[in-house]
């Protein structure tokens, strides 16, 4: 190990062996909470955002992540070691969501189980853990989740955004993965550009700061530590995929270091999901795998506010092919949409005061 | 709410964890310990795949204490590939999306909430299978 050397390398190769998405059923158009709030004036950042069901958290849907990327598997699942939920909308302010995954999937008692906070990044926070503790040889599996319901005062920027879903990754042994990761890295600074305080509803953010010295400064700043680290430039990669609060910021992202939209296609979802927060950029990913070819090279860079990028450098291996098809693919969650009325969405929402 | 029995059910509640006669091979669901065929003793914890189809169903408008807030909701009488009968919420459907006879599916999904600050219960409902491309 060289201890100058940014990139984070475990000692044994691990990669990933199962991986589970999950959207659920509902979308409101941008359209509708643009009516409603600015009679229609203005252009809208997605098309439409996924909006839980009254019966779903972020504990429900962890648990459909993860049983989908333990059904890729295969794999027992009294053999993990660790079940970590990333979110910023755990269900309990203090009781773990990830006892209630790891309950549900059979994995206890033998087991870790944490919940992780890092804004929009604790689902790759949760990854970059499981990385080590694989390659540490401290377990064999690892299951890592980001999974959120994420919350936008109406009539806010970030109300047309705020959406739910996510994804479950398993690290496991490089000899038995579908992707090896190659490495990766964390880029960090204190950056008060969105933040939500202990018992508030609603979180704030720092308007147009969000943009260029939080979003882009740490996107790009661990993208290119990275790339350079790995010898890598854009063309070399089949994939990329970043953290996507809009369609806008991760697009120009992209674009800024060298990737054409055909590369971000399969894996920019928040055109038609909204920003899944803890989520997003391993919902990303997971639309990536759906339809990547063994020997590609993918790049994941993820975005929480606070804030941090963490960047993770993948190479598909063969077993891609068999796993695949043994669960659910995005897309299928995306299609069985339906539509709801901003009327329906404050309630599904709990933004309805009975008392 | 009785937090003690809601953890107590929770094996048969977030896995459809139920039983098998040794004797016989019937499958029970939920675990009784007794078989309903043969009466023979069935201790035998078994898992269900969580598969199965709308045997009958229903819309409940007037819902009792702890499920207001869902209502209207659709309740069914499933019948689980294995066997046995169980009755469970639907969820994710819209009147029109069910029939008898659909083939669904076992999610884990909030049952109810004690308030809004007692614990959440969570547990089996049924929605249409969401087939993986085989």
């Amino acid at each position: 190990m060289n201890e100058n050397d940014p990139i984070m390398r475990p000692d044994r190769p691990v990669g990933i062996v199962g991986y589970g998405a999950y959207v659920p059923r509902y979308r409101i158009a941008a359209e509708s909470i643009s009516q409603m709030w600015t009679m229609g004036a203005g252009g809208t950042p997605v098309k439409e955002k996924s909006v839980n069901s009254l019966d779903e958290d972020v504990a429900t849907m962890s648990i459909e992540a993860a049983r989908n990327a333990m059904n890729r598997a295969q794999i027992d699942p009294q053999e993990l070691r660790a079940v970590w939920v990333g979110s910023e909308s755990h269900p309990y302010a203090v009781k773990p969501t990830s006892t209630i995954v790891a309950e549900a999937i059979g994995a206890v008692p033998n087991t870790q189980a944490a919940d992780w906070e890092f804004a929009c990044k604790a689902g790759t926070e949760a990854m970059q853990a499981a990385i080590g503790l694989v390659g540490s040889g401290m377990g064999k599996y690892a299951l890592a989740i980001g999974m959120d319901t994420a919350q936008g005062r109406p009539g806010d920027a970030l109300e047309y955004t705020a959406a739910a879903g996510g994804a479950a990754i398993l690290i496991g042994p490089a000899a038995e993965s579908a992707v090896i990761i190659n490495g990766s890295y964390s880029f960090v600074t204190d950056t008060p550009d969105f933040w939500r305080r202990e018992h508030a509803m609603y979180p704030s953010h720092g308007d147009r700061f969000t943009g260029e010295p939080a979003y882009f400064k740490h996107v790009l700043g661990a993208a290119e530590v990275m790339m350079e680290a790995m010898n890598m430039t854009a063309a070399d990669y089949d994939w990329a995929v970043f953290h996507q609060p809009n369609v806008k910021f991760p697009s120009r992202a992209g674009q800024m270091l060298g990737f054409s939209a055909e590369q971000m296609k399969p894996g920019l979802l928040a055109g038609v999901i909204g920003n899944t927060y803890s989520g997003s950029s391993i919902i990303g990913l997971t639309g990536i795998l759906d339809v990547a070819q063994p020997g590609d090279r993918i790049l994941m860079v993820s975005y929480g506010s606070g804030a941090g990028s963490d960047a993770f450098d993948l190479s598909v291996t063969d077993k891609i092919d068999d796993i695949r098809n043994r669960a659910p693919g995005v897309q299928q969650y995306i299609a069985r949409r339906k539509e709801i009325d901003y009327a329906t969405y404050t309630r599904y929402r709990g933004k309805i005061k009975m008392s | 709410m009785e937090v003690s029995r809601h953890w107590r059910l929770q094996k048969q509640r977030y896995q459809l964890v139920g039983e098998t006669c040794d004797n016989c091979g019937v499958k029970l669901f939920p675990p009784r310990d007794v078989c309903l065929e043969c009466e023979a003793p069935a201790y035998e914890l078994f898992t269900f795949a969580g598969t199965g189809e709308v045997y009958s169903f229903t819309t409940v408008y007037d819902a009792p204490a702890g499920f207001e807030g869902m209502a209207p909701y659709m309740m069914a009488m499933v019948k689980l590939d294995e066997g046995p009968i169980v009755t469970a919420q639907l969820t994710d459907v819209w009147p029109g999306d069910v029939e008898i006879g659909t083939r669904v599916e076992m999610v884990t999904r909030k049952l109810r909430t004690d308030g809004d600050e007692g614990m959440i219960v969570y547990g089996y409902k049924f929605r249409p299978m969401l087939e993986a491309i085989a």
